[in-house]
């Protein structure tokens, strides 16, 4: 039985990296829901999961979790290989969709609408729930047409002023404007991993999204342009809700406001950064940020 | 201890065997590239010759008394024709010897003559010298494709008839041509009239069908097929059927357009419509295969990175996903019509090996093509046909090397760098 479902979910690896792959593996070993510890819920949310269970074919990868994004703040994910980080972050814009063995039960709203109701369209979810990935994924096209394609197919522009217009701001909040302003014409696949993760992140903005979402966006970067991404993120705070998938606790403990621990396709605590990472309640917590596994 | 300057024989065995690996490579790619070359000689030696042809001169005297009828083609051109040769050979009076004489010229000059007169009639009441075909045995001696030393019985041409020859080339009026007819005309059962035009035209003609219909068809299905079906047994038995497809024997395929497209819908036999259908049959598999193969080559991450800001599924297939997998799919698109170029069997059955002396000049004309002119020629008894069919296989491979350097020219420009 297992084995079906597993060749099912290889046969259309459309969207599936081999992560979620893993994490479905290991969740065969699934047992009944931890209890989540800490304080996952905020006063004024801008999306709230609750009871959100993820399958692929058979197999259970999420159980049961329960948790919000605030505005203007840094929530992080961590937690070991194959915990279920990255699926839960693509339920809050529907990416798991792309994935035909995947199936989503429970409630996420985005204030307040359900985005997982029938009639609700993922075009405009994902213009309002933007995301960067882990490997930087700019278009092989010119820098402008990079950052241009998303407000073009949302139609946010009347003219072209107003297209250079937020090219120029999108890069500039990127801080990337400096480096490239000279040849926007340019491919934007010339630019170096750093600058190409910063222009992936101009063209998520270009469509003034609410939330960003970002899938382990530096694990592919050194770390000058680490840091540079991670000033980023906390200047984008100001404006945005990020969520943000990372395997370096220390990045988690720079960049974010609240971080939630994953472990098995559990959530296991969610506090505030400081205290989860000084103070953890959960013994599984300590354990992952102490160095004992993971 | 190794010693790093001199290496032990366990090392020196491992780079033997390497340089025995490499010369083994090196010699297979020289095989191969001999058989090419004697491929290309043996074809370039036979057939350069038909791009020449013999004309003989000769001086005809349009009188008056011929052209009584207004209607001038009912003019005796022939017998003009033949009137002239006697006045040249005024010693030729016995008439076997008339019959040897008259036929060192194509039957086709009385055409000649009787074209010139139609187009300048002013000409009637002059004499003019003429150059007209000479007949495909005495092209064949000049080219010196006949030996003149067999015994006279076992020859084409007779002595009385060498005699003749060398003394029109003597006097200069014996020439060898550039052969225009062969680039203008269509089949005939006379060599020297014989052309590759109507063949060409045949298969452009096809070839025309079967790439505006095998094209949009073939990426439509790939695409959808890649990007939109979902992934059910339907899907899996269409995709199992799609590989069968592409290894079916192209008679097969010959057949079912004789059932169907002939006996079924009607369309008319030997057709360029019916050929190319046929072909977009057989060039379809090969034109998904190839496309799906370079959809699943776009790396899955330009899809996300559409999906992610909110391209619909279609935009991201159009904007993205297809204008990267473009250049795969010319390559495949390229690669099934040069096979459908060089396809002979199933043409076979749909009545393409007609003999078809007229140029098509419609989809609806009946029409012969490259590879079939070439199957025909090579099964005519006369030896002048021998250089057309190598001259023909020129004409084919030119084709076709004209469509590869196309292939590559379209690959290098929509090739999108990274």
């Amino acid at each position: 039985m297992e084995l079906t479902a597993n060749h099912a979910s290889n046969a259309f690896p459309t969207m599936l990296s081999e992560e979620m792959l893993e994490e479905a593996e290991q969740s065969k070993t699934l047992a009944t829901a931890r209890k989540t510890v800490g304080t996952p819920f905020v006063d004024t949310p801008r999306m709230t999961c609750r009871d959100i269970q993820v399958f692929y074919g058979d197999k259970q990868a999420i159980n049961k979790m329960s948790i919000d994004v605030a505005s203007n703040e840094v929530l992080a994910m961590i937690g070991p290989s194959g915990c279920g980080k990255s699926t839960f972050l693509r339920c809050l814009n529907r990416m798991n969709d792309t994935v035909l063995s995947c199936r989503v039960t429970g409630e996420v709203k985005l204030d307040g609408t359900d985005i997982y109701h029938p009639s609700v369209d993922v075009v405009p979810l994902r213009a309002r729930v933007g995301m960067v990935f882990q490997k930087p994924n700019p278009f092989p096209k010119s820098i402008y047409d990079n950052i241009a394609y998303g407000p073009k197919i949302h139609g946010l522009t009347k003219n072209k002023d107003e297209l250079d217009e937020i090219i120029e701001t999108s890069l500039i909040r990127a801080g990337l404007w400096d480096e490239v302003k000279d040849r926007l014409q340019d491919p934007g696949t010339g630019l170096s991993g750093g600058q190409q993760q910063r222009l992936c992140i101009a063209r998520t903005i270009a469509v003034s999204p609410e939330v960003i979402l970002m899938d382990e966006p530096c694990s592919a970067l050194d770390p000058i342009a680490t840091a540079r991404v991670e000033e980023l993120i906390a200047e984008l705070r100001t404006q945005f809700s990020i969520v943000i998938v990372t395997h370096s606790m220390q990045q988690a403990a720079r960049v974010s406001q609240r971080t939630a621990y994953f472990h098995l396709g559990d959530l296991i605590e969610v506090g505030a950064t400081e205290k989860v990472f000084t103070n953890p309640l959960h013994q599984l917590t300590e354990d992952y940020i102490t160095g004992r596994f993971g | 201890m190794t010693n790093l300057l001199e290496p032990g024989p366990k090392l020196r065995r491992r780079y033997r065997a390497e340089k025995i690996f490499k010369r083994m490579g090196l010699s297979a790619i020289i095989a191969s590239l001999c058989f090419v070359f004697f491929l290309f000689y043996t074809i370039i030696s036979d057939g350069y010759s038909a791009f020449t042809q013999t004309y003989i001169e000769i001086e005809v005297s349009f009188n008056k008394d011929l052209f009584t009828d207004a209607n001038i083609s009912k003019a005796d051109f022939p017998g003009l024709v033949k009137k002239s040769l006697l006045k040249m050979f005024p010693e030729v009076t016995k008439r076997q010897d008339k019959k040897l004489l008259y036929s060192l010229i194509s039957p086709s000059a009385a055409y000649t003559m009787q074209e010139l007169v139609e187009e300048t009639p002013k000409l009637i009441g002059t004499t003019q010298k003429i150059w007209v075909l000479a007949d495909d045995d005495v092209d064949m001696l000049i080219k010196g494709k006949y030996q003149r030393d067999v015994p006279e019985s076992n020859r084409r041409l007779k002595d009385l008839q060498l005699k003749w020859i060398d003394r029109l080339t003597a006097e200069g009026m014996l020439e060898k041509k550039f052969n225009t007819t062969f680039f203008t005309s269509g089949d005939s059962r006379e060599p020297e009239l014989a052309g590759i035009l109507g063949a060409a035209k045949g298969s452009l003609l096809t070839l025309l069908i079967t790439l505006s219909l095998s094209f949009p068809i073939g990426v439509a299905a790939a695409v959808y097929l890649e990007e939109f079906a979902p992934a059910n047994r339907w899907t899996d038995i269409i995709e199992v059927n799609i590989n069968n497809l592409a290894a079916v024997p192209s008679i097969i395929f010959g057949l079912l357009g004789l059932a169907i497209f002939i006996n079924f819908w009607g369309l008319p036999r030997s057709t360029p419509i019916v050929g190319g259908l046929v072909l977009t049959l057989m060039t379809l598999p090969t034109i998904i295969i190839a496309g799906r193969a370079s959809l699943k080559s776009v790396p899955p991450s330009i899809r996300e990175a559409a999906l992610g800001i909110g391209a619909s599924k279609m935009q991201t297939v159009t904007h993205h996903v297809l204008p990267l997998a473009l250049p795969g799919m010319l390559t495949g698109t390229i690669i099934g019509m040069a096979q459908a170029l060089g396809e002979t069997a199933p043409l076979l059955m749909i009545g393409m090996v007609a003999f078809i002396v007229d140029v098509p000049g419609s989809f609806t004309d009946p029409s012969a093509v490259l590879p079939v002119q070439i199957y025909l020629w090579a099964d005519s008894p006369e030896r002048a046909f021998t250089e057309k069919t190598s001259a023909a296989i020129m004409i084919l491979l030119a084709f076709l090397i004209a469509m590869n350097s196309l292939a590559v020219f379209l690959r290098k420009k929509f090739e999108i760098k990274w």
